[in-house]
């Protein structure tokens, strides 16, 4: 009985609570008892605040019996941990920031509370998100629940891992370059990545800043659209929030009952060599599925699409080794004291940064030095508006994008650590997304030698409406979603 | 492939004022000289009347009245500070003192 409780999507447990069938301490307790039974195999979580989402539980039954219910009230969710939380440390899977505790909420977090939800606890992360795997995190490595051998996938391996087991009902994690996304796509869950500026960054600590995005992850699409709603919205504390009215996603969902009319592209540059065959049968699948719905499948081009990782890995790491120079050893974060204040600098981020994070800061400090930086920088940035045209021809063809979310299913542990390039190229179908600014979901498509298959739909500036739509349809028709990890079934 | 040089290496660490050791230098000069000559296959690209795109979005210079607000309380702002001393973040000199010892 507690066992299924922790796998509720949101919407279900909603209804329950409302119903009174349900109480948010009890629901809280049977996640609660999900994650001792299992993330000490998973570690999914890097903080766990049973107490508080306990005393947070007893909150919400009170204010839904006294008629004070907001929308995500007695709803546990998990937070990524480069996501800030008043009071909670938030240690971006680093060294640096190890003890460092935030004086306020992030935009989106205080959405979530404000909305009634319960945090769970602080969930696992590369580094400051530069990963694809959690095999950067300063802590410990993410196990994927469906092989514990296996990467969750990254940056939010955390996120995904405890979605997937029945160890949260919903999640936030951070997308830069694929982190939602592609560790959806590896442990079976929907990943939504948000248009630029259409969830505030406020809180969210930087990697890329022209590129980060706070996206939800869930069991199924529905809870997506309704944590997505939640989140959304302008924020005059992040410049670059757009003003834009929030719709009601979850009931937009249901407007349509199939996909006539629907046109979807499929880019060809998706299906390279190079991709795994199992996952290729899996999305070739999918689109067949789309196209039984009544969508109208059209081969499309994105001719720049191989230049989505180098322009990537030059912006991104440009970007972050500006936006690291903050951890200097003075404001907050760890400080290692040297006599002269210049080693002190040195001496502070040898020690508080680990590999990952330093080959970053290098490749975008030499992007960016006197004599390299028309070469590298100032040449990706000419080749993403590029990456842009191509998007924006498309956009005159096709209403959404399909495609794979990550070239393979779940890799094993280790296997990639050794060549930060191959890991690099992992984020292949991720990148370009965030480049040009758009919005995309992954969602469960099938399996691969018993791993998880994401289909990644790709939608233009501010339409998540119509990917929700598509991937909504696309479950009414398929169980992918409702499959659950053996050792959490 | 063009490898690039220790010292070339060295200097990169030094604008970005990160220590490291031998070893992580090496390793730097191997891996930042693979990445790179990947990323050159972007001079293929005949990018002479592009502009470049720094920003997904369509905005600029986005203003608010210059107005009063609540901001954080001073001892919530120094609370993660490796150091404090009369309500300000301590560091070391950064200037030669003439006090010797003084490292306020």
């Amino acid at each position: 009985m507690d066992h299924e409780l922790c796998f509720l999507t949101i919407h279900e447990a909603l209804q329950r609570l409302e119903r009174r069938d349900l109480s948010a301490v009890e629901l809280t307790r049977a996640v609660l008892d999900q994650i001792g039974a299992l993330d000490d195999r998973l570690h999914a979580y890097l903080r766990l605040l049973p107490e508080a989402a306990m005393a947070q539980a007893e909150a919400a039954d009170r204010r839904r019996a006294a008629g004070e219910a907001g929308p995500l009230e007695g709803i546990p969710l998990a937070i990524k941990d480069v996501i800030c939380t008043r009071g909670v440390p938030t240690t971006c899977g680093s060294r640096m920031l190890e003890n460092f505790v935030p004086p306020y909420d992030a935009t989106a977090v205080a959405r979530l509370r404000a909305a009634g939800a319960i945090l769970l606890g602080k969930t696992n992360t590369d580094e400051f998100t530069m990963g694809s795997s959690t095999e950067y995190s300063a802590f410990f490595t993410t196990a994927n629940p469906w092989d514990l051998e296996r990467v969750p996938g990254g940056s939010s391996g955390g996120s995904a891992a405890a979605v997937a087991a029945g160890m949260a009902l919903g999640a936030l994690g951070s997308d830069t370059g694929g982190s939602v996304r592609q560790p959806a796509s590896l442990c079976g869950v929907v990943g939504l990545k948000p248009t630029y500026g259409r969830v505030s960054r406020y809180g969210l600590v930087a990697h890329g800043s022209s590129l980060d995005q706070i996206g939800p992850l869930t069991r199924d699409v529905e809870d997506a659209a309704i944590l997505l709603r939640c989140i959304a919205g302008h924020d005059p504390l992040d410049s670059t929030s757009l003003d834009y009215p929030v719709p009601d996603y979850a009931a937009e969902l249901k407007a349509v009952s199939d996909l006539r009319g629907l046109r979807v592209g499929v880019p060809r540059e998706y299906f390279i060599e190079g991709i795994e065959p199992g996952v290729e049968q899996a999305v070739r699948a999918a689109l067949q599925v789309l196209a039984d719905l009544g969508a109208e499948l059209r081969e499309v081009s994105l001719p720049h699409t191989a230049y989505g990782i180098p322009i990537y890995y030059l912006v991104a790491t440009a970007e972050a080794s500006s936006n690291l120079a903050r951890y200097d050893g003075v404001r907050y974060g760890l400080r290692v004291e040297h006599p002269d204040m210049w080693q002190t600098y040195f001496e502070t981020r040898r020690a508080g940064f680990g590999p990952e994070v330093k080959r970053r800061i290098m490749l975008g400090t030499y992007a960016l030095s006197a004599g390299y930086y028309d070469a590298y920088y100032l040449k990706a940035q000419q080749a993403r508006t590029l990456l842009r045209r191509d998007f924006e021809r498309a956009w005159q063809q096709v209403d959404v994008l399909a495609c794979p979310t990550s070239p393979s299913v779940a890799f094993k542990m280790g296997q990639k650590m050794d060549d930060p390039l191959q890991m690099y190229l992992s984020d292949v179908f991720t990148v370009s997304l965030n480049l040009v600014g758009m919005c995309g979901i992954s969602v469960p498509c099938g399996f691969c030698n018993g791993l998880p298959v994401g289909l990644q739909l790709m939608g233009p500036a501010l339409g998540e409406t119509t990917i929700l739509r598509v991937a909504y349809a696309y479950q009414q028709a398929t169980a992918w979603h409702i499959q659950r990890p053996g050792l959490a079934a | 492939m063009t490898k690039l040089s220790l010292a070339e290496v060295e200097h990169i660490a030094h604008l970005a004022r990160l220590g490291l050791t031998p070893a992580e230098k090496e390793m730097f000069r191997e891996q930042l000289s693979s990445i790179l000559e990947y990323a050159r296959r972007l001079q293929q690209l005949d990018t002479s009347d592009v502009p470049p795109t720094t920003s997904a979005l369509p905005l600029s210079n986005v203003m608010r009245p210059d107005g009063v607000g609540p901001s954080l309380p001073k001892a919530e702002a120094l609370a993660n500070a490796p150091d404090v001393e009369a309500d300000q973040f301590r560091v070391r000199a950064i200037l030669p003192s003439h006090n010797a010892g003084d490292t306020g």
